[in-house]
């Protein structure tokens, strides 16, 4: 008996955490009322560099929130790594919190699953309406003709960190606007004994973040316009090698980083170890570790040739956090106050100040303080020439496919095999039978 | 013949019997609170992982998962279709798991006795080293695990300092936690986490070894390799029956440490069952094939522990003979 229990125990671990969840599953298809309108939970994204710095830019805009309404909000900061895993617990269980911020390119994933109050008009017309936001935020709020599972809360663009210092030992008078000039340049940089460029060769999220951009290069899409997954046509392949390429042909980004996945290229970065990276809003976060503004300079990412701008000459991925409500909120109308609060001007300023980023609301975005040349780079290559990740229900899926396929190549460029293109398809051919099946 | 209970004539069996009752009832009805629990905790999520893995359970139903639709055998088709890709992938990692499981118990196991025996021997230290060894077993899973990660990284990791800077072993630092050596990386750290279990239960066992045994046959001239082999092996029979069993079903089912060392897409060479299963669940969002695949490993873990309970209890019968 004690075996068989020992085995069942084991075998069913995943399925008894989710029926575990499931037994208090009762009210997971309600609508949503005002039960208990003087409290609210909020599950926050760690924005910050680490949780306890959230809860001290965020708790006392909490505070702020009980004045005005006399609502208390329970702050929890979730951990990345967490994040999805407890929503889609919440979504299950119909035990989650009544407002919670969810990376933007889960929106249409999440949408799917039909438990976040959908931003209607009317919803909107609570908040101060829609056309307070910013376009290219609203682009990635869920499914194209659906109503918008989220409202934008922080805008985020990648860019190209530069360490000023390096660049001007090695004799580098600008930053590189080309992938072509990136690599010449980095020769120049190897040559002074330091790496060239930082990359989280082993982070799902950040691969698909990339190879999307290198894609949108390319002329190339993951998805077919009817919302097929399309991961092997030649754009796509091309692309994702150019990427890889970076460290395995062109040796830009050093092969230790191929197994990089908790932001070790941020701290090399910080530490002038490596004198480029590529990442969104990071600003806040290389402070906190020590590395003055002043140490570092900020660009576009490059293209392929020209300047960017749409299409082809796309440099980032519209990058942010959205705020969600649950449909099944015990408090339906203090949820409403909240999004309100938090996407209000005043806010706006406050928090996006506080991480970094960029306010997806229209007014708060022209305040002087976003003005700063970093936050002109991020403001201009949101507004000019950054493009949505698909807005598809299988999203997630797809990061979590190519992201690991992207992966594995890094592994195959770090152990010195080579990557051909017929090696590129068949990881992505595998990414794309794991898709779901139409 | 049988009495009537109800006959009224006969209220001496009656009662006796009610008593009776009264007195099995009891530790039935004190052993209840217990049975309740382990239906709730144990049975009752088995059989509702069992049911979703009939049905269709994406991330379009979940939020009400009543409603998801049937789908017969559906998920454990695409689950053993092994030329199909979601089939060949479970399939090569239940290879990798089965290799794995075998090695990791085989050295925990060998490790943990030799261990046991040398401790056997009164020495000084002996109890610091006891303890010593018994530390891999008594840390947190995470903190542990999360060391190694360190240690196992490519530029700056312990391992890569002492194989390639101290001792030049290798051309250059080899990459631990993707690619081919992460099974190994993930065997070391499997076993460095398993034996002092193996050796505490060996130890346990041996103390039930009488010493006038080995007194017996270092009279009549074993040394001490055939002591081993003639005494203390076959004594420790029982022990590793069970030890063994324990083991294989532990590792088989490792989560914890696959999970740490490579986040939630394991390499290729280190693609545990158990990870695979919540990939295919939790990170593609199909709870119904991840069921699936749960219900399989669950039969096979099954028919492996039953043939190894009837195996060695028929072993041990003959021995008995």
């Amino acid at each position: 008996m004690r075996s068989i229990r020992a085995a069942a125990v084991g075998a069913v671990t995943m399925s008894l955490a989710l029926a575990a969840t499931a037994c208090g599953g009762g009210s997971s298809t309600g609508g949503g009322s005002n039960d208990s309108p003087k409290t609210l939970t909020y599950w926050a994204s760690n924005q910050g560099a680490s949780i306890a710095i959230d809860k001290k830019v965020l708790q006392p805009e909490l505070d702020k929130f009980k004045k005005q309404t006399g609502i208390t909000v329970k702050l929890e900061v979730v951990p990345w790594s967490d994040l999805l895993n407890r929503i889609l617990t919440a979504t299950t269980s119909g035990q989650g919190p009544d407002v919670l911020n969810i990376g933007n390119t889960w929106s249409a994933s999440l949408q799917a699953t039909g438990a976040f109050l959908p931003w209607n008009a009317a919803n909107f017309a609570k908040i101060g309406g829609k056309d307070r936001f910013v376009d290219s935020a609203l682009g990635s709020t869920g499914a194209v003709g659906k109503d918008p599972a989220a409202v934008p809360l922080y805008s985020m663009a990648y860019a190209l960190y530069y360490n000023k210092q390096i660049f001007a030992d090695a004799g580098i008078a600008q930053p590189p606007a080309t992938w072509a000039e990136l690599v010449a340049d980095g020769k120049k940089i190897e040559a002074k004994g330091k790496q060239v460029l930082g990359a989280e060769g082993a982070n799902v999220s950040e691969n698909i973040h990339h190879t999307f951009v290198f894609a949108k290069q390319h002329g190339a899409d993951f998805f077919t316009a009817d919302g097929k997954a399309d991961f092997t046509n030649d754009g796509v392949v091309a692309a994702v090698k150019q990427y890889v390429d970076l460290m395995a042909k062109d040796k830009v980004i050093p092969v230790g980083n191929a197994e990089y996945a908790q932001n070790q290229s941020v701290s090399d970065f910080a530490k002038g170890k490596t004198a480029m990276l590529m990442w969104q809003s990071a600003s806040a976060n290389l402070k906190s570790q020590g590395m003055s503004d002043s140490a570092y300079g900020i660009a576009p990412i490059p293209v392929q040739s020209g300047t960017p701008g749409t299409g082809t000459q796309v440099n980032s991925m519209v990058a942010g956090i959205n705020l969600a409500v649950f449909k099944n909120t015990d408090n339906l109308d203090g949820s409403t106050k909240f999004v309100k609060f938090m996407t209000s001007d005043a806010e706006q300023k406050i928090l996006n100040t506080a991480y970094s980023s960029i306010p997806p609301v229209k007014a708060a975005q022209e305040d002087t303080a976003f003005n700063t040349p970093a936050n002109s780079v991020l403001k201009n290559t949101l507004a000019t020439s950054a493009a949505a990740l698909p807005q598809v229900a299988d999203e997630s899926q797809f990061e979590t496919a190519v992201g690991t396929a992207v992966k594995n190549l890094f592994a195959d460029a770090a152990a010195g095999r080579a990557v051909t293109t017929a090696s590129v398809k068949a990881e992505l051919e595998k990414a794309q039978q794991q898709m779901p099946a139409k | 013949m049988r009495k009537n209970p109800s006959d009224p004539a006969a209220p001496g069996p009656r009662r006796r019997r009610g008593e009776r009752i009264r007195r099995i009832g009891l530790p039935y009805l004190l052993l209840l609170p217990a049975l309740v629990l382990e239906l709730l905790v144990h049975l009752v999520p088995m059989v509702i992982g069992i049911v979703m893995s009939f049905k269709e359970l994406t991330q379009f139903y979940i939020r009400d998962w009543g409603t998801a639709p049937w789908s017969g055998f559906d998920n454990y088709k695409v689950s053993v279709d092994f030329d199909a890709p979601v089939g060949k992938a479970l399939l090569h990692s239940f290879f990798v798991t089965v290799g794995f499981t075998l090695l990791s118990v085989g050295f925990c196991w060998l490790i943990g006795t030799v261990a046991a025996i040398y401790m056997q021997d009164t020495f000084r230290g002996r109890g610091f080293l006891r303890a010593l060894f018994l530390i891999p077993y008594a840390l947190p899973v995470y903190a542990a695990v999360i060391t190694w990660v360190f240690m196992f990284q490519h530029d700056n990791g312990l391992v890569n300092h002492v194989l390639h800077d101290q001792l030049h072993l290798t051309d250059k630092p080899s990459f631990w936690l993707i690619g081919d050596n992460s099974f190994y990386a993930l065997l070391i750290v499997s076993v460095w986490k398993g034996w002092p279990f193996a050796f505490l239960i060996v130890m346990a066992g041996l103390q039930n070894i009488p010493k006038e045994l080995y007194e017996a046959a270092s009279i009549d001239g074993a040394g001490r390799l055939q002591q081993i082999r003639r005494i203390t092996l076959p004594s420790l029979r029982p022990v590793n029956q069970v030890l063994v069993l324990v083991l294989f079903l532990w590792t088989f089912n490792d989560f914890n440490t696959p999970y740490v060392l490579f986040g939630r897409s394991a390499p290729e060479a280190a693609d545990l069952i158990s990870v695979h299963i919540y990939q295919a669940s939790f990170v593609t969002w199909n709870f119904g094939t991840g069921s699936a695949m749960s219900v399989l490993l669950l039969l096979f873990l099954l028919v492996v522990t039953g043939v190894y309970l009837v195996f060695t209890s028929r072993g041990r019968k003959t021995a008995d003979v």
